[in-house]
């Protein structure tokens, strides 16, 4: 790898790369779940319909996914909030791994309860 | 990223951090209970409290997500910032449309 692109085998780039795909795969889920939502406008059925289809396992998963995209956001921008806000801490590293670790945690311990 | 922009999505942020962690744990709490829409709209309906939780949540969102987006357009695309600029604000536009609508779906007895 040249010297350019070395730093992009980091877990510091790694963590800010995977922060930014989190990001732009919630921003694409958001207007899908915001209309989801607004299915209650037509009625209650239509949205327990909605709720039904939620139940099947693929469905669940890709909740289970986006539980996990939303933790990684949070949890990576909670470390950016500290890091640019108070005294640096060494174990950025560690931080950074830490919160991809909890993330997967929550969306297992999700997913192991609705399916 | 200007300044501005730059100070609007650490205070989105920090103030999507609680509301985030409220609504994962509603998350849960709607999926263990398997609620119904009318079991969730129950609970919703008439409630300004969580009209108040989603409206805030909402427009912290739009207004983030449009700032990450035009972030990424300028950095990822060969849009200029101007047009990334216009993108990102009709993208957060939408975003709060659709988000005040859904709240109103839920909320609006």
């Amino acid at each position: 790898m040249t010297a350019r692109l070395q730093h992009r085998t980091g877990v510091l780039w790694i963590a800010a790369l995977v922060h930014r795909l989190s990001g732009l795969a919630l921003a694409i889920f958001l207007p899908v779940h915001f209309l989801t939502l607004g299915l209650a406008i037509g009625g209650e059925a239509r949205l327990d319909s909605f709720l039904r289809w939620t139940d099947a396992p693929l469905v669940q998963l890709s909740e289970g996914g986006l539980l996990f995209f939303l933790l990684l956001h949070l949890l990576g921008g909670l470390r950016l909030l500290v890091l640019e806000n108070l005294d640096w801490h060494d174990g950025q590293k560690q931080l950074a791994t830490l919160a991809a670790a909890v993330s997967a945690v929550v969306a297992f311990i999700f997913l192991a309860r609705a399916l | 990223m200007s300044l501005p922009l730059y100070l609007w999505q650490r205070l989105t942020a920090a103030v999507m951090a609680p509301l985030v962690l409220v609504h994962v744990a509603v998350i849960f709490y709607a999926s263990r209970k398997g609620l119904s829409a009318g079991d969730i709209l129950g609970r919703t309906r008439g409630s300004l409290m969580w009209a108040s939780f989603y409206g805030a949540f909402v427009a912290a969102a739009a207004l983030h997500a449009a700032i990450g987006v035009r972030n990424v357009l300028i950095e990822w695309s060969p849009l200029g910032e101007g047009r990334a600029g216009m993108f990102s604000t009709l993208f957060g536009l939408l975003l709060l449309v659709l988000g005040l609508r859904a709240v109103a779906a839920v909320v609006l007895p």
